[in-house]
């Protein structure tokens, strides 16, 4: 009996000459079906193929949404003026853009230095410490707070004290949850500067505060700054902590401290959900619009510039 | 010696550029062939044709014909399944499954097979025996096979690969990153095992061939250069790059 | 440098006095960073202790029983954080159901394209995962909710005869709207998608080449070796993408807020409305005053509580059992 393949498989399974020449352990009866394990796997495949063009279909569609709804609403006008409450003529974006550019960067101001700071610790102290573990450990679950509790947090400890909203509390709101993020990707991107810089710059007779501001953090300055962009990029889009520290205002936001502040999230909020008005929902499409195509354009920015990062 | 694989002008491709030149061979049945040669020479590329692993890559083709016992396995008709059940494969490094050392064995065997436990059970102590590991895991058939030392994991490979009851075990410089007494140990298997089955056995070692196999291949730039009894093979080298080679004028 | 190898230092010597200048600017930039970096762990403890605080009102007015009560009026001033809980715990757990398994086979899917386009895929997936969640919110509620008002729910109970079936009918719920957990849910498992399908994606890139030739070479098909093999070597970090996934949907916000339909009730079905507890705070926030405002800040003590909790442990698996990796290989 000779060695035998079929293409389309036998009620029984096929024969081998194993088999043949030792009928005890004849196993034809025992095979699994070859055919049932490869339509698993064709069907498997298939569901694969239709999940993945849900799920980027999906995502795209949203995009298409965003961009259809808003892209007739920007206009010059629509980006240099003020908003002003429904009714009035000339309204626009302008005081909420300047609002969301001076929140996200006090929000940066706050952050990135002491964020820097720490993730230099993680990096070149606390490797292997107790500390620097129970540290990263606090980092890592911090990132995943839910931002409505920071929001909830910073009115506690700013709005309900200062008396009034602010875009500073704001700041603070974004700050805070900027901050284990940006530690985070600087002590990873620390981290991947070879151990044998560190060593010649100590050699030479270097502080180690020197090797690490001066070398170390020159050499990492691309993967610093990929991280800080993007933190900022993350916070720019969040509108839960916005809602209970810096709220929203129709005037420019020059008291930035002591009032509320408008600013582009929030915006939009009011626009889509407070408002039964076609106008106001087209114009925060239009504001939503502006911050994904930021939002995107910064990640994308940053995947280019950083490039050697994502090609592990 | 009946031939168990006859390989007819097997060619083979990276992309565009070409590994394999034109192999022609005779494997004997139930003997091992070590595969010898320099390195990047086709060695473990023309191995690997033998069980079809190299269609898990996109722009890797051969083109030829292989024989096993005259059926042609780079026939697309051929299922590929099947075939890998009837050839085993060992690798340069020991990969075990993330299971335990009784998962690891049993597992090709529930693949194929629709056996009881006891059954199983059995198969996975006939295997274990046969590859002189059961007497240092039989007490620890629970704990994960990532837990034995190199040789052990290596043996275990070896297990796996002989479950499922092949005819052929293809072995790709098995003992290459296994310390010299676990390298002894499995090459006093080899010779155990070859009762059972036919054996191909890529490796660096010149020696290593000389010790353990029937019929020696030597490889050169994709291409056979001779291939003969072992024996003759390094005592009487018929073509003088073999005699180069052996010699350590290169490689 | 060769004083202080040999042991000794002699207080006064210029070489010595020099080092112990270094060691001190060393000791200050080292503690600098400690300190900048210990803020975590301030902020932490800072977040229980104001949330616990402030919130003592809600506490004394119903004890311990507010978290299984589930009134919720606030002329009467007597609420309960039950419909929040419920329903953050229900919508989180349609978003994975729908997400997990369309992520694990995406993933299956990515890793083995040709490289252009699974690079170009990934990366596009990477970059929508950016997209602000407030985005999201908008389109689930000019988009898809008025689609499964008008489409899906119609299709699901009255075409598919759905709600016909006695238990799935009224599990399903005979009045929609196109708001309500269900949509919710949606819209939270298409956020948490491309995190959880990205990281999947890495992990079963990771797998050795050698031990998926090893799989192959046994005779296993694809998916043969990816769910007995592949899966397993990589359980820990695709069990920590999970927990990533669920963290995010617990907390969401802005994505549900617009959608769920904003009732602070028990859901009895999948079309009905609700609330989940980020959405009760963002609705309830700016007119909350006294009594309903600590009742407020109770419900964001229990999602604190909640979302720690999942990421603590999260973390603690993921280290634990990379030591025991690390052992074994």
């Amino acid at each position: 009996m000779v060695f035998k393949y079929h293409k389309r498989e036998t009620r029984r399974g096929t024969l081998t000459q194993m088999q043949m020449n030792n009928p005890k352990t004849d196993l034809r009866t025992k095979r699994r079906s070859l055919r049932f394990r490869k339509w698993k796997d064709k069907l498997v495949r298939l569901f694969s193929i239709f999940s993945i063009t849900l799920v980027v279909g999906g995502m795209a569609w949203i995009l298409l949404t965003v961009i259809s709804h808003g892209v007739g609403v920007i206009d010059f006008k629509f980006l240099t003026q003020p908003s002003k409450p429904y009714g009035i003529p000339d309204s626009g974006i302008a005081n909420a853009l300047i609002g969301t550019l001076l929140i996200t960067l006090g929000a940066a101001v706050l952050s990135v230095p002491p964020a820097i700071a720490g993730g230099i610790y993680l990096s070149e102290f606390g490797k292997y410490s107790k500390i620097g573990h129970f540290i990263r450990f606090s980092a890592n679950v911090m990132m995943g707070i839910p931002s409505v509790i920071v929001g909830l947090f910073v009115y506690i400890i700013l709005v309900v004290p200062m008396g009034t909203f602010s875009g500073f509390a704001g700041a603070v709101a974004l700050a805070i949850i900027m901050f284990p993020l940006v530690m985070r990707t600087t002590e990873d991107m620390l981290g991947m500067v070879p151990y044998t810089l560190r060593e010649s710059a100590l050699a030479l007779g270097m502080t180690r505060a020197r090797t690490t501001i001066c070398i170390v953090a020159r050499a990492a300055k691309n993967g610093l700054l990929t991280g800080i962009l993007l933190g900022l990029a993350r916070v720019s889009g969040e509108t839960a902590p916005l809602l209970f520290t810096a709220l929203f205002s129709d005037s420019w936001p020059t008291e930035f401290f002591s009032q509320p502040t408008a600013n582009m999230p929030v915006l939009i909020t009011e626009y889509a959900t407070n408002s039964p008005f076609e106008e106001m929902h087209a114009a925060g499409w239009g504001a939503a619009l502006i911050i994904t195509l930021v939002v995107l354009l910064i990640n994308i920015f940053t995947r280019i510039v950083f490039r050697t990062r994502h090609a592990k | 010696m009946p031939n168990k694989v006859i390989v007819k002008n097997l060619d083979f491709f990276y992309g565009k550029s070409q590994a394999l030149f034109d192999n022609n061979i005779e494997i004997k049945e139930k003997k091992i062939t070590a595969v010898i040669g320099p390195s990047g020479c086709g060695k473990s590329t023309h191995l690997r044709t033998y069980n079809r692993i190299y269609e898990l890559y996109r722009n890797q083709r051969a083109t030829g014909e292989i024989l096993i016992d005259g059926v042609n396995i780079l026939d697309p008709g051929v299922d590929v399944l099947e075939l890998r059940r009837k050839i085993g494969m060992i690798f340069q490094k020991p990969t075990p499954f993330p299971m335990s050392v009784f998962e690891n064995v049993a597992y090709p065997i529930r693949l194929h097979y629709k056996l009881s436990k006891s059954e199983i059970a059995q198969r996975v102590e006939e295997a274990l025996v046969g590859a002189s590991l059961w007497d240092e895991v039989k007490d620890k058939l629970h704990h994960s096979g990532l837990a034995l030392s190199g040789g052990q994991q290596q043996r275990l490979c070896i297990a796996r690969a002989i479950a499922t009851r092949p005819e052929i075990v293809l072995m790709d410089e098995p003992t290459s990153a296994i310390d010299p007494i676990a390298t002894l140990k499995i090459e006093e298997l080899l010779i155990h095992l070859k009762k059972q089955f036919t054996i191909l056995i890529v490796t660096h070692n010149m020696q290593q061939a000389a010790r353990v196999s029937d019929y020696t291949c030597f490889f050169y730039k994709g291409q056979i250069i001779e291939y003969n009894v072992t024996n003759n093979i390094f005592t009487n080298p018929q073509n003088k790059k073999t005699e180069e080679y052996i010699t350590g004028r290169f490689g | 440098m060769s004083i202080i190898a040999e042991g000794a230092c002699f207080r006064t010597h210029p070489l010595c006095v020099r080092e112990k200048a270094m060691f001190a600017t060393d000791n200050i930039f080292k503690t600098i960073c400690l300190i900048c970096a210990g803020l975590i762990g301030l902020l932490m403890i800072g977040f229980f202790v104001q949330l616990a605080f402030s919130s003592v009102g809600a506490w004394k007015e119903f004890g311990l029983a507010f978290l299984w009560s589930s009134e919720w009026d606030p002329v009467s001033e007597k609420f309960g954080a039950l419909p929040s809980i419920v329903g953050t715990l229900l919508t989180t757990t349609i978003a994975l159901v729908i997400a997990l398994p369309l992520s694990f086979v995406s993933a299956f899917y990515l890793v083995d394209l040709p490289v252009a386009i699974g690079k170009i895929l990934s990366q596009a997936l990477d970059l929508l995962a950016t997209i602000p969640s407030i985005i999201y919110g908008m389109w689930g509620l000019f988009i898809l909710a008025p689609i499964m008002q008008n489409y899906v729910q119609p299709f699901m109970v009255d075409t598919l005869r759905l709600g016909d079936i006695p238990i799935i009918g009224r599990f399903l719920g005979e009045d929609y709207n196109g708001f309500g957990f269900f949509t919710a849910g949606l819209i939270l498992s298409l956020m948490i998608l491309p995190y959880i399908c990205a990281i999947m994606r890495d992990i079963f890139a990771m797998t050795p080449p050698m031990l998926r030739e090893s799989a192959y070479g046994v005779g296993c098909t694809k998916w043969e070796t990816t769910k007995d093999i592949v899966v397993r070597y990589g359980i820990r970090g695709l069990l920590g993408g999970v927990f990533i996934g669920l963290g995010r949907a617990l907390g969401e916000t802005m994505a549900v807020l617009f959608v769920i339909g904003n009732m602070t009730q028990l859901p009895s079905a999948l079309f009905d409305s609700g609330t989940t507890i980020a959405a009760t705070l963002a609705n309830n926030f700016p007119e909350a005053a006294g009594v309903q405002q600590s009742v407020l800040f109770a419900l964001g003590l229990i999602l604190l509580t909640m979302s720690f909790g999942i990421q603590v442990f999260a973390q603690w698996y993921l280290n634990t059992t990379s030591a025991k990796r690390g052992e074994e290989r």
